[in-house]
């Protein structure tokens, strides 16, 4: 693999990013506008370990923001690059495809990471969200893990999804009820059990859970946790497995 | 010298239909050949075999010294390709879109410099989605280039223009053969062929019809001048001599070799038989003709 290739398709990748009104609203500004909103209406409240319900929203909407950047965006911008010939075309060159696929994928790790330190910092200042040093390693392989597993679940998706029209419209549709059942809307502690172990069946409630630890103000010592990661890689494999079977260049029509 | 391209009993099928049947093809390098066929005659698969985009069924291809179907990734540096439709990055200015294009090849031509091939340099700042039609075109054209081809794969690169985009998008593409590129385009337009290129093949329905120079072709079919008339109701028949027949479009027609002496027995008979000769037309079969009539038993 060619790394200087992929540094440069990155930073194409990220400009392309940056000029796209849809992307950048519903990745940067709608978590920090769900954020403020909902630790506005939510925040008083106290979980059962004593805790204020505001510091399980930082580790929430920031669930949403990654899953965002990542799966989302990919699943959108790829399906969006098939369907309008970019991708036959970028096929046609010499470049080698992995270099511009794991491109699409460092730039939703980026995006991630730059909202980590955004809420991080809002959370920080605004909600008195504690964050301590021993956790921050977590913290980073969490990011690294879910960004990394949600990208290869964004490529799946592209495999799968037939058009362009199409494409917000399944991200939505799966990853909307997938968000209040895995506690980044509603504190795990607040819903039905069995809605939570349903939650629990899929990646995005173990990235929830995982980024909670590393924001748990009662936290002692560093937060390692090994089983949320492992489902989230579970389903990264499974997600690269089926966009290695099922990924195509060219056009559906 | 070595032929750019070589094809030998190419046949493409999918489950009972062949979309491609036994077809030769040699492009000689630093040539213009032209690959006329009608919507659906087998063009696009033929040259998305070549391109390396699609697996054929049998026959032996040769692009560039290799089979595309397991060339390595480095037999793409010296192919440019103008696919049908391909929209650029709508978020890029075109001249990103170019230089995002070129990273990509180890060799590449300078940007600015392909941008001014195609007369893009006034637009290179401009994003890719505020193009116009005929200007994307041109961008399509310097993407395919950057990368410094030596040979250049364009499909139907004027359909859907209209008349003077057309003629800018023909002087782009002699331009080509200025630089000593070798060029395979498709196109359903008659006239596009025989302006742009050195040499033709006609396909139709999977098959190779026809091949040579637009002369070549012209010659291949009756190339006689024709002389069409619409009958009256109440006309007499013209002499046997006339061997009158009835065109496609239900008029008389007479051809000739001789079209003055033609004319004069013809006139001459109907001003005796009080015929008026409606619409009488002196023609040359154009070569939108000599195509048609290439392909028509084709259907496709």
């Amino acid at each position: 693999m060619n790394f200087s290739a992929v540094l440069r398709q990155l930073n194409f990748d990220l400009l392309i990013f940056r000029r796209n009104p849809a992307a950048t609203f519903f990745t940067v500004i709608l978590p920090l506008i769900f954020l403020v909103l909902f630790t506005s209406i939510f925040g008083n409240g106290t979980l059962d370990n004593g805790a204020r319900v505001s510091t399980v929203y930082v580790p929430g909407i920031l669930t949403l923001a990654i899953v965002s950047a990542t799966a989302v965006n990919v699943a959108i911008t790829m399906t969006t690059r098939r369907e309008r010939g970019v991708l036959k075309r970028v096929r046609g060159t010499p470049i080698q495809p992995e270099v511009f696929v794991l491109s699409q994928s460092l730039a939703g790790t980026v995006i991630a990471f730059v909202m980590t330190v955004i809420m991080t910092v809002i959370g920080r200042v605004l909600y008195g969200v504690s964050l301590q040093f021993e956790t921050l390693p977590s913290l980073i392989i969490s990011l690294i893990v879910g960004a990394m597993s949600f990208a290869a679940i964004g490529l799946a998706m592209t495999s799968i999804i037939s058009s362009e029209d199409a494409a917000p419209a399944v991200t939505n549709a799966v990853f909307l009820p997938l968000y209040f059942i895995s506690g980044v809307f509603v504190p795990n502690d607040q819903v039905p059990a069995w809605v939570g172990q349903v939650g629990n069946l899929f990646p995005v409630s173990h990235l929830n859970q995982a980024l909670q630890e590393s924001f748990d103000p009662f936290a002692d010592g560093p937060a390692w946790p090994w089983n949320h990661w492992l489902v989230i890689l579970g389903w990264g494999v499974f997600g690269l497995v089926v966009t290695l079977k099922r990924f195509r260049w060219t056009p559906n029509r | 010298m070595e032929n750019a391209i070589d094809v030998t009993g190419l046949s493409m099928h999918y489950d009972d239909f062949v979309a491609v049947d036994n077809i030769d093809l040699q492009v000689t390098t630093g040539e213009i050949l032209a690959f006329l066929g009608q919507n659906g005659a087998g063009k696009t698969t033929t040259i998305e075999i070549l391109e390396g985009f699609r697996q054929r069924t049998s026959g032996t291809v040769s692009v560039l010294g290799h089979d595309p179907q397991d060339a390595p990734l480095s037999w793409r540096e010296k192919i440019g390709i103008v696919l049908q439709e391909s929209e650029p990055v709508p978020e890029l200015t075109a001249g990103e879109a170019v230089r995002m294009q070129a990273s990509y090849y180890s060799n590449p031509r300078n940007a600015e410099e392909t941008l001014e091939v195609v007369g893009l340099t006034d637009s290179a700042d401009q994003r890719t989605r505020k193009l116009s039609g005929g200007q994307k075109r041109r961008l399509d054209l310097a993407l395919a280039l950057v990368g410094d081809p030596d040979l250049v794969f364009l499909d139907e690169p004027t359909t859907g223009f209209d008349p003077s985009a057309r003629r800018e998008s023909w002087g782009m593409i002699e331009a080509l053969r200025e630089i000593g590129k070798t060029v395979l385009l498709t196109t359903h337009y008659m006239d596009e062929a025989e302006h742009l290129a050195d040499r033709i093949v006609v396909i139709g329905a999977g098959k190779i019809v026809a091949r040579g120079t637009a002369e070549e072709l012209a010659n291949k079919v009756d190339a006689r001048t024709r002389i069409t008339w619409k009958p009256g109701a109440g006309d007499p028949s013209p002499p046997e001599q006339f061997s009158v027949v009835t065109n496609d479009f239900g008029n008389a027609q007479v051809s000739t070799d001789d079209t003055l002496a033609s004319m004069h027995a013809l006139t001459n008979w109907a001003i005796e038989a009080g015929v008026d000769l409606t619409d009488l037309n002196v023609a040359r079969p154009t070569l939108e003709d000599v195509y048609l009539e290439l392909t028509k038993d084709t259907g496709r």
